[in-house]
């Protein structure tokens, strides 16, 4: 299974980072190591996520986006109904757990949409750790609810006001912070991106959505699904979906954020139209000029306004196990209102971009066939986004 | 990598420590860096180090991430610095170490960057974000050019990381004096002349100590523990306050005075 023992997927992963980290992530890696065959903890986070976070999360069979579609039955796996609203929480909760296994009583973290920021306050404030949140200026714009609600939850949120002001800036910062205080802190990185062990941890962490989807829709129709869809900004809800299902003959697609479209330049489409690199302590997709500096990603979704991806979502990639496409801020916002129109649910802007890609698939596939899309996030945190952009069109409602 | 060695060999016989300022290149243009460089080497700085601006530079604070963005406003890439580089090799024969973050080397390409490097008079490297697990590539077409690898060592890196990166680094060691990121420090760590002693009982190679440094007085008290000092932020905290001669007369005085206390008096340590 990967990564290596060097923490790569094939050529993809590693640990790009100051000398500084290494030993913190030596000995995160022996922490995890360690824990990952303690029963102990693994009921602790199953009690944890059965209680306090709701698990398991409804497959739920989308009977009228079914038919709007026209073509194969649509699962939809609910990870907006866990607490705090968006599947962070299932990997925010699992590092918060390890952390004070580790003894560090000090959490931070970064955010762009502000839901990984939430859901790492939340569990900050039930475990009782200190928590600082790394947010750009620009997101804490776009995402004032979050902001409010971290601070409700105890959280000190810094403002990030580097580069272009959102997730990447902020990741910068959060790594600085522990490059700082990595005796006494741990980082809870809220993707499968960032060094070896994290890449790792995240997919495994999130791999129980993956996981009950597959057991659920067996008990409800005793088969697999033909195709798994979801958004990918840093890839986590993606790999927590897919990863119970890749020994399978299984589709998957990853939907990134086309923005205002590719030949714009202003998108977050790492992997449809990125190039190979060094970012945030992996090698992996990214967004780069031709001297090899960071170029500024954009979406209307915060959560996939990121330049970067998880290495393994690049293995996947380059060895065909996964595609990758893209999609505007325009189809995504018809993403968003289909699914409001036809079931009543309001899509993160993130997940939105998996439900807009169903226009494509739905048409290659016939009525037996099943495809389930993970819907990581609800879409209260941006009304405000969403009600702007749909007059900025014409489209007052 | 040959003249970083000679520079230590020839300090160490002289008694003397080196004095090894920081500045990025670009900053604000290449001009000024180059007007600074020589200024500098004539100032009493032993070895030069230019940093090659990047758009995220992790291990550095406020002040040296202000100095790369206004290196990139100035379109400075890592072949203009490369270029910089064999311009000041047509005037001085001081060594010239670049630093800078992985990915622009690794898209330049590591044995382009290497030997052109090389050939253009460059004795060394400090990639900050490449740590001893990653290195191999780069060591390898590094060495095959005949330019030192440098390798970093930080207060948590303990004993048997600090031998290592000993073993595999060349022209010396760079040891991080805090636990953190780039800039002037009021205060070093309580605990830095005994972590500096234990470091030098790991490894044979030369000793510089760097980040937080900022003053003579610092430099003097570090001095009899290591091989050399690495000043980067106060000087370019300079470079953005300020321009024209006064810019360079500024930092050559500064050099001056924090090389000061690196010269003669003979050294208490320095056992190789």
């Amino acid at each position: 299974m990967l990564p290596n023992r060097h923490g790569r997927y094939g050529p993809f992963g590693g640990q790009f980072v100051p000398e500084t980290l290494m030993p913190a992530l030596l000995e995160l890696e022996e922490a995890y190591r360690r824990i990952s065959h303690d029963m102990e903890f693994r009921r602790e986070v199953g009690w944890y996520l059965k209680y306090y976070v709701g698990r398991p999360t409804p497959l739920y069979f989308a009977r009228h986006l079914t038919e709007a579609l026209g073509g194969p039955q649509i699962y939809i796996k609910r990870e907006d109904l866990a607490h705090t609203g968006a599947h962070k929480i299932n990997n925010t909760l699992g590092q918060g757990l390890l952390a004070r296994r580790m003894g560090k009583k000090r959490i931070i973290a970064e955010t762009g949409a502000g839901q990984h920021g939430v859901a790492t306050a939340t569990v900050a404030a039930l475990l009782g750790q200190e928590c600082d949140i790394y947010m750009g200026t620009e997101d804490i714009r776009r995402q004032r609810l979050n902001v409010i609600r971290m601070r409700l939850l105890g959280a000190r949120v810094i403002p990030v006001e580097s580069g272009s002001c959102t997730l990447k800036d902020a990741m910068n910062e959060a790594i600085r912070d522990w490059v700082t205080n990595v005796r006494h802190t741990h980082y809870v990185l809220g993707s499968v991106g960032g060094p070896h062990p994290y890449p790792m941890i995240v997919r495994d962490f999130q791999a129980v959505i993956g996981r009950e989807a597959r057991a659920q829709l067996r008990r409800a129709t005793g088969r697999l699904p033909q195709c798994l869809v979801a958004c990918v900004g840093g890839g986590s809800n993606a790999m927590g979906l897919f990863h119970a299902f890749v020994q399978e003959d299984v589709r998957f697609v990853g939907v990134e954020a086309a923005g205002h479209g590719l030949k714009t330049g202003h998108h977050s489409a790492t992997l449809v139209a990125g190039s190979q690199g060094v970012l945030h302590g992996a090698f992996s997709y990214l967004l780069q000029d031709p001297w090899g500096n960071i170029q500024e990603a954009h979406s209307l979704a915060p959560g996939l306004d990121y330049p970067g991806v998880g290495p393994e979502h690049s293995f996947f990639k380059d060895t065909g196990r996964a595609e990758y496409v893209a999609v505007t801020d325009t189809e995504a916002l018809e993403g968003f209102k289909l699914l409001s129109r036809t079931e009543g649910i309001l899509p993160a802007l993130e997940s939105a971009h998996a439900v807009a890609y169903l226009q494509t698939l739905a048409p290659q596939y016939g009525p037996e066939d099943i495809i389930i899309v993970n819907l990581s996030g609800r879409g209260d945190k941006d009304v405000d986004a969403v009600a702007q952009a749909l007059e900025m069109s014409g489209e007052a409602h | 990598m040959k003249r970083i060695d000679a520079t230590f060999r020839s300090l160490k016989k002289r008694g003397e420590k080196a004095l090894i300022p920081f500045i990025t290149a670009g900053d604000p243009n290449l001009q000024t860096t180059k007007a600074l460089a020589l200024e500098m080497a004539a100032r009493g700085a032993d070895l030069l180090e230019l940093g090659i601006p990047f758009s995220d530079p992790l291990a550095d604070g406020p002040t040296i991430q202000a100095a790369s963005n206004r290196a990139l406003q100035s379109g400075t890439h890592l072949q203009e610095v490369l270029q910089l580089a064999g311009e000041l090799r047509q005037k001085t024969e001081i060594p010239l170490i670049l630093m800078g973050y992985y990915n622009p080397i690794l898209q330049y390409g590591l044995e382009r960057t290497a030997q052109e490097a090389k050939s253009l008079g460059v004795d060394g490297f400090i990639i900050p974000d490449l740590p001893l697990e990653e290195a191999g590539p780069w060591r390898q077409a590094a060495m095959a050019a005949g330019l030192a690898p440098i390798f970093l060592a930080a207060p948590t890196s303990g004993a048997a990381r600090i031998a290592k990166a000993g073993r595999h680094t060349r022209g010396f060691l760079y040891y991080v004096s805090v636990t953190g990121i780039t800039g002037a420090r009021q205060a070093l760590p309580a605990d830095l002349v005994a972590a500096l002693k234990e470091v030098r009982s790991l490894v044979k190679c030369p000793l510089a100590v760097g980040f937080g440094i900022s003053s003579p007085e610092q430099v003097q008290n570090l001095a009899p523990y290591v091989d050399g000092v690495v000043v980067g932020s106060a000087i370019v905290q300079r470079v953005a306050k300020l321009k024209g001669p006064e810019l360079i007369k500024e930092v050559g005085d500064f050099v001056a005075s924090l090389k000061a206390p690196l010269k003669g008096k003979g050294a208490v340590s320095g056992e190789q």
